[in-house]
């Protein structure tokens, strides 16, 4: 009997959502483990880091890595399982984008260990306690991983052959993405293992959509009771299909909530916030300048709202601190 | 020309790179008549014509800051004169949105401007670039440094 093909799963900066969506399977979970070995996945499985180094070179078939890249351990981790594995997948926002962690790239490093450790009305340091990378006591020395300046995305840090889109993947995308592996019915690499068209195409509110869309006033979900037939675009909410992948099947519309494009864009578009933007921005009635003014102003949280899910996958990838990137490191007493 | 700085000044003053859409139905227009008139402004600009302003993709103007540039500038037809009717509308709607995202992001104001600018103004062509060289001599380089030297610093000092 010829060997099974060796799958692994891991994780970085990430929720834990991504692995969830992996029990998510169910059965085909099981398939799973009948056409292949699963020969790495902390969250279920005990196997441990030197399992994987003892592996030879491009022996796992695939690697299903999910979460941001943010500390040496997970950059570590990332090169280890490239180079044990034939395909690395980034699985989840997070991997492919930065996802939720990446928001932390509003700020510099310096900034979030002293909120932290110092700032925080809750935080109690008596001793200005910083985590460093040693640590002695009792005569054993312990080593963390150094805590980098920005998140980045898997393919910022090593090079990275298919993306699976969402916060987490829709099980149904991800299922899609294993039959295709173990059939080896692969696409060209690079590619984003999900549909490339947008969300309101498989939106079922779709045909409620106007012809001709006017926003004169953005609204919050909790602002407004929410129609749960027309289209959200036309109710006033900012609803990011337009410029979000497919592949979820309107899951949030059907839960009566805007996507918020965990989805990233299609593969057309380089920026996924400049182009929700740019779709969101266009359906304001006015022509007025000081009228746009009023209706933008309605937009609470610009970043939060079109980067959600990817400002290190940005084109400008973080803010920028004071005029310049941030040097100075943290130094304590 | 009693006022011209010494050569050593010259050199040190900052020479921002602005990128700029013009429309190729008036502000491009306004270019080449600025050249043909012979008026004299700074060379700081480079020009990418479009066909409309509202061609102008949020993502170019990121894309021009990702690759370097202190400033972008968008160039179009003054309300009401768009060649396509509504595309300056738009253009000024992504413009105003852009514009906040980008000060959100610490990318001051300043550093992106949309001017309507119709094909027998050569001399605003000249007053805007002027002006917009000006006001980023005294902002400083953009410098955004997204590359990989910011990978990690050194480790935290306790």
């Amino acid at each position: 009997m010829p060997e099974k093909p060796k799958i692994a799963f891991y994780w970085c900066a990430s929720c834990g959502g991504c692995e969830e969506t992996v029990v998510d399977l169910e059965e085909t979970l099981l398939d799973l483990a009948a056409k292949a070995d699963i020969v790495f996945w902390p969250v279920a499985l005990d196997f441990k880091r030197h399992h994987v180094e003892a592996l030879p070179e491009k022996s796992i078939l695939a690697t299903f890595l999910n979460g941001a890249i943010r500390t040496s351990e997970q950059r570590e981790m990332a090169h280890l399982l490239r180079s044990k594995s034939q395909l690395l997948v980034a699985f989840g926002s997070c991997s492919q984008l930065g996802g939720i962690p990446g928001l932390a790239n509003l700020f510099g490093r310096d900034d979030i260990l002293r909120t932290a450790y110092f700032d925080s009305p809750s935080t109690v340091n008596p001793d200005s306690v910083l985590p460093s990378t040693r640590f002695k006591d009792d005569g054993h020395e312990v080593e963390l991983p150094l805590f980098d300046n920005l998140v980045k995305t898997l393919d910022q840090v090593v090079d990275v052959d298919y993306y699976v889109p969402g916060c987490p993947p829709p099980t149904k995308v991800v299922r899609d993405a294993l039959s295709m592996l173990l059939a080896e019915q692969l696409p060209a690499k690079g590619a984003v293992l999900a549909p490339d068209i947008a969300l309101c195409e498989e939106c079922p509110r779709k045909d409620s959509k106007p012809e001709q869309l006017f926003i004169s006033a953005f609204k919050r979900p909790q602002e407004i009771l929410i129609d749960e037939q027309q289209c959200l675009l036309a109710q006033g909410l900012i609803c990011l299909g337009p410029a979000t992948r497919s592949g979820c099947e309107a899951a949030c519309l059907k839960g009566n909530m805007p996507c918020t494009g965990c989805g990233a864009s299609t593969s057309r578009v380089r920026d996924q916030g400049a182009k929700e933007l740019s779709a969101i921005a266009s359906l304001i009635e006015s022509k007025d300048e000081a009228e746009i003014g009023r209706v933008l102003a309605s937009i609470p949280d610009l970043i939060g709202t079109f980067y959600r899910y990817g400002l290190p996958g940005s084109l400008l990838r973080r803010k920028r601190i004071n005029g310049h990137a941030q040097q100075e490191v943290l130094s304590v007493k | 020309m009693p006022d011209r700085p010494p050569d050593a000044v010259i050199k040190a003053e900052f020479e921002p790179r602005i990128v700029a859409f013009f429309c190729n139905w008036c502000t491009y227009l306004a270019a080449d008549l600025a050249g043909t008139s012979r008026m004299k402004y700074p060379p700081n600009t480079r020009v990418v014509r479009v066909m409309c302003s509202g061609r102008v993709d949020p993502q170019f103007v990121l894309d021009a800051f990702a690759h370097g540039a202190d400033g972008v500038l968008i160039g179009g037809c003054h309300p009401g004169d768009c060649h396509y009717q509504e595309g300056n509308y738009k253009a000024l709607r992504r413009f105003e949105l852009l514009k906040r995202l980008l000060a959100d992001l610490g990318i001051e104001e300043e550093r992106v401007r949309l001017e309507w600018i119709s094909a027998a103004e050569g001399d605003k062509v000249r007053a805007v670039v002027d002006d917009m060289v000006q006001e980023l001599r005294a902002l400083g380089p953009c410098k955004l440094e997204i590359g990989e030297a910011e990978d990690s610093l050194a480790e935290v000092a306790v």
